[in-house]
């Protein structure tokens, strides 16, 4: 099974990445933050008698798992760039590569971006991408149901970040264990299409509770579905009423370029961030 | 959800904490777990059970505290508890952004000795 989240796939398959060749990488500056232990350990004496002396140590440390450790290297490493991060999630068949591929096209020169994305297999999406021109890594993980930090770190390597001001990840299809996992990114996005249900913000908290922003997609098929609008914006209130709300057909452009905006001006706010603030 | 990992991570903590205190033997390890946190009691004790043999820790016994999730409401000026994700103040109604309490992933303390 998936060894860290264990789920039902066997597991002895490796996560490869490809990118296309590029030019040399920049050097990479791993910011490496310091990973502050609250550092007041007690020590207690119970003096009991026996040869055994118990002693509590009282510690209050945060576990911070490897996959967060590396996160916020990977968040360190684009702070200093000044690159905007995106984390793209859904189901499968949402519309992520499309709205993706559509978004790229819209942005045209405001924002330079790259894209990592994530399959169990087939470069599929990879390609789709590319025809928006932009540089795109494919990551297969074989057998692993979620995008990790560490694969993130050495996507990038295969990428040019010099002069990059958006990265967009779009992660494995599935609405369950990629929120678990901090990959270092900016904003998570995440899509609903018409044809999903209005209650999946209900059956999958976690995953829409972390949302800074929530897609609605696939608009131009919400008559054929009998979409209720009001339906699926109350339930998405109630998990994440804290997050930007976009309504958006990739196919027919309506909605892209308020979501554009969206991200010019997100990216405006990630420049003036101090990369070494919190 | 990745219960494996964070034991890893929790366990190799407590080892190094328990080397530096000059103990021998863990006896109990302690850990401060928010409702919220997406993580499952019952998976840390399944994985704690397969990485404490041949350890230190072997043995040991693996305590869990669960913290229950506090939202805090500007309206009111009180906080509540909830049980999940969904915020909304149950007197008021209001949906709250400052949770208090809930999602913690905490190595809280530990039982050592020195044989």
């Amino acid at each position: 099974m998936c060894e860290t989240c264990g789920c039902g796939l066997p597991s002895g398959v490796p996560v490869t990445v490809s990118g296309h060749d590029h030019h040399d990488p920049g050097d990479h500056d791993h910011h490496h933050h310091d990973h502050d232990h609250d550092d007041h350990s007690h020590h207690h004496h119970s003096h009991e008698p026996g040869a055994e002396e118990r002693q509590t140590l009282d510690l209050r440390h945060a576990i911070l798992e490897k996959n967060d450790r590396l996160a916020e290297r990977n968040r360190g490493f684009f702070r200093a760039r000044g690159i905007l991060v995106l984390n793209v999630l859904s189901s499968p068949g949402s519309g992520k590569t499309t709205l993706i591929r559509e978004t790229i096209r819209r942005l045209g020169p405001r924002l330079k971006t790259a894209v990592i994305v994530g399959d169990l297999a087939t470069d599929n999406d990879a390609r789709r991408l590319r025809d928006s021109g932009a540089p795109v890594v494919q990551i297969n993980t074989g057998t692993v149901c979620h995008l990790e930090s560490d694969m993130i770190a050495r996507a990038v390597k295969q990428l040019d970040m010099a002069k990059l001001d958006l990265l967009i990840i779009e992660n494995v299809g599935n609405l369950v264990c990629p929120a678990s996992y901090d990959l270092g990114e900016d904003l998570r996005v995440v899509l609903l299409s018409v044809t999903d249900g209005e209650d999946k913000p209900l059956k999958y908290p976690p995953m829409f509770h972390t949302a800074s922003a929530v897609i609605i997609s696939k608009v131009d098929l919400a008559q054929a579905c009998d979409f209720n609008r009001a339906e699926v914006t109350a339930n998405i209130r109630h998990i994440a009423h804290h997050a930007q709300l976009f309504e958006i057909s990739a196919k027919a452009g309506t909605g892209l370029d308020a979501w554009c905006n969206y991200l010019v001006e997100q990216h405006k706010a990630v420049k003036r961030r101090d990369p070494l603030g919190a | 959800m990745h219960e494996y990992s964070i034991m890893q991570s929790a366990l190799s903590q407590a080892l190094r904490e328990a080397r530096l205190a000059g103990a021998t033997r863990v006896h109990e390890i302690r850990l401060r777990i928010g409702v919220l946190s997406g993580v499952v009691p019952d998976a840390l004790q399944f994985a704690f059970e397969a990485l404490t043999p041949g350890t230190s820790a072997e043995g040991a016994v693996l305590a869990i505290d669960e913290v229950p999730a506090r939202f805090w409401c500007a309206p009111c000026g009180k906080e509540f508890v909830s049980a999940n994700f969904y915020s909304e103040c149950p007197d008021c109604g209001q949906p709250s952004n400052e949770l208090r309490a809930g999602r913690e992933l905490e190595l809280s303390s530990m039982e050592v000795d020195h044989v």
